[in-house]
């Protein structure tokens, strides 16, 4: 499995990180080392075997339904680039 | 698929009837305390932001803890729905871009959901119940909400949502009318609410569908879809799904091709329109996340939970129409809610129930819906109309009059100045009948007297009534005014025949 610049491109885009032209042909490189690393894993016979989820047998936590967390906007907000009262402020989105 | 073809659901074209085929995927707000993976509230309406912790938020190294309480109604609601449990499933990062969801991902179910296949029975009218299938039921976060009108150039963000636990639950394409995807939602709502696993509320998004509309010629093979997303109103989805079918049908008539897209159905306009064209907006690139264990229980658990469900609307439906001689369609609207439900068995309790029913359905609910008021709140109590329809049964009030009686403990009980007028009990019934002078007159001597006025003062009708019996409608019309209204209508009649010699 290789990709291609288009495709390096668009998984650039999907994750908003911005990639100039000229980055292109090296991160196509580099993305087709680490899936040909990836790829020698074929090379092992893993039907019926089920994906390994944890090392050693666990179960996973639950919490119980208790309200023991909120309630400081500004804590949460604190990081926020641009803010009006208590919501976030972002470049408009809309439909 | 062409098995349940109703010639009557098909839409007439310009080249002939079209089949509309409808899938929905609805998505019901878990009622819990706690969001799915924090402790923050769920809370409707508070201030901004405060209802978020640092994982709703998205903080680095936050990780998510479940809770068990969402997981526990998930699986009520698949019982509810006559479906699979999985006692093992796994949550899926489902990865897109918002500023709504600050993770950059949703935390969804994707290959391996807590609840499989299942279906439930929807009444579509009173002659009509169709059996649609369940495909699947995952445990997903909502997102936070976009804000878009309260500035010109920038959206606001608040994340309470954000977090907070839903089920989607995807119907098969089993659905072919606007009329069948409505009772559809409106049946899940009833279940739902019984279950208490979602309150149901459309009008604060917590019941909300996104609906997949697609037609074709009968027996043809299955035409490309749209899918209608975010429909918040029961009444909306039918008004979209027309629109939307007569709009595809429209194109292929003019020999044109349907797009795969999203769009949204606009209220004002009763139009859908496509949202702006995101080609990659489907790239969601689900994998397992992984601060996550699959999610396991055992059967014993399930069982645990199912042991202690409510009875369902189906159950308690047939139930009524066994127990209580109901119609089906009484049955049905009587176990719309379950507040209606308990109101009607205790007011039928030790009482005739076609008659509670009856009272229930055109008295009680006619004036609930005129004045907006739920039946929790309902100014007549269920022991009060008990005693209304004692008082017609013993014959003291007629019919006519318990209409008036029912009226006047409505308005007394109503008014929130009158507290030491309250109506509570059987016996400030009675002394309101007492004091209206409703009392209906059995006294066959009184009512004797009236007849025998009457049918001296017109033996010519008298006559004419001994080879005519439908004069006799006359006489006990002129002897119920006589009364003044308050003669038994039944006591009047066998007298009047008696003494006019009929029979």
């Amino acid at each position: 499995m290789s990709v291609d610049q288009a495709t390096v491109r668009r998984i650039a885009r999907l994750a908003r990180i911005a990639v100039d032209d000229a980055a292109v042909p090296h991160l196509q490189g580099e993305i087709n080392a680490i899936l040909g690393f990836v790829e020698q894993l074929n090379e092992v016979d893993v039907s019926g075997v089920p994906p390994m989820t944890s090392v050693t047998p666990m179960r996973m936590k639950k919490r119980a339904d208790i309200v023991n967390d909120g309630g400081d906007a500004a804590r949460i907000l604190a990081n926020a680039p641009a803010r009006e009262d208590d919501f976030f402020v972002v470049p408009k989105v809309v439909e | 698929m062409t098995a349940h073809i109703n010639p009557k659901k098909l839409i007439k074209g310009a080249t002939g009837d079209w089949e509309v085929i409808i899938g929905l995927e609805i998505h019901a707000q878990v009622n819990s305390s706690a969001k799915l993976f924090s402790g923050s509230s769920t809370g409707f309406g508070a201030e901004p932001n405060s209802h978020v912790s640092l994982v709703d938020a998205a903080m680095p190294g936050m990780l998510p803890v479940i809770n068990e309480e969402c997981v526990a109604q998930a699986i009520r609601t698949g019982l509810g729905l006559n479906a699979k449990i999985h006692l093992r499933s796994v949550f899926d990062r489902k990865n897109y871009f918002y500023p709504d969801l600050p993770q950059g991902y949703q935390i969804s179910q994707y290959k391996d959901p807590i609840v499989g296949e299942g279906k439930i029975l929807v009444d579509v009218g009173p002659d009509e119940t169709i059996e649609v299938g369940i495909e699947r039921l995952h445990l997903e976060q909502d997102a936070g909400k976009s804000i878009h009108d309260l500035d010109p150039r920038n959206s606001f963000v608040d994340l309470n949502r954000s977090g907070v636990a839903l089920m989607e639950i995807v119907s098969k394409p089993d659905l072919r009318s606007s009329e069948e995807a409505k009772a559809y939602v409106s049946k899940m709502r009833t279940i739902l609410r019984y279950l208490g696993t979602c309150d149901g509320d459309m009008e604060k998004g917590n019941l909300r569908a996104d609906v997949n509309v697609s037609v074709r010629k009968p027996g043809e093979p299955l035409g490309t879809r749209c899918e209608i997303k975010n429909v918040n109103s029961i009444r909306f989805i039918g008004q979209a799904i027309e629109y939307e079918a007569r709009r595809q049908i429209g194109i292929l008539e003019d020999g044109g091709a349907i797009d795969q897209e999203t769009r949204l159905y606009d209220p004002g306009k009763g139009e859908t329109r496509s949202m702006r064209s995101k080609e990659e907006a489907h790239d969601y690139r689900y994998f397992p996340d992984p601060d996550l264990l699959p999610l396991e229980f055992d059967q014993a658990y399930v069982d645990r939970l199912k042991a202690a469900l409510p009875e369902l609307p189906d159950v308690k439906k047939a139930r009524f129409i066994a127990d209580y001689g109901l119609s089906p369609y009484d049955a049905m609207v009587l176990t719309l809610e379950h507040e209606s439900a308990d109101f009607f068995e205790a007011v039928a309790k030790g009482r005739d129930g076609k008659a509670s029913a009856n009272w229930i359905i055109n008295e009680l609910f006619g004036r609930l819906n005129k004045e907006g008021i739920l039946i929790s709140a309902s100014p007549v109590s269920a022991d009060l109309l008990g005693v209304v329809i004692d008082r017609i049964a013993d014959g003291t009030i007629s019919g006519k009059m318990a209409k008036d009686l029912f009226d006047i403990i409505w308005r007394t009980n109503a008014d929130p100045e009158a507290k030491t007028g309250r109506l509570n009990t059987r016996e400030d019934i009675d002394v309101l009948i007492e004091a209206t002078g409703m009392k209906q007159v059995t006294d066959t001597g009184e009512i004797e007297k009236l007849v025998d006025d009457i049918i001296a003062a017109n033996p010519d009708k008298a006559e004419q009534a001994r080879s005519k019996p439908g004069m006799l409608g006359w006489f006990v019309g002129q002897v119920m005014k006589s009364s003044g209204g308050k003669a038994n209508p039944a006591a009047v009649s066998d007298l009047l025949k008696a003494k006019i010699g009929l029979e």
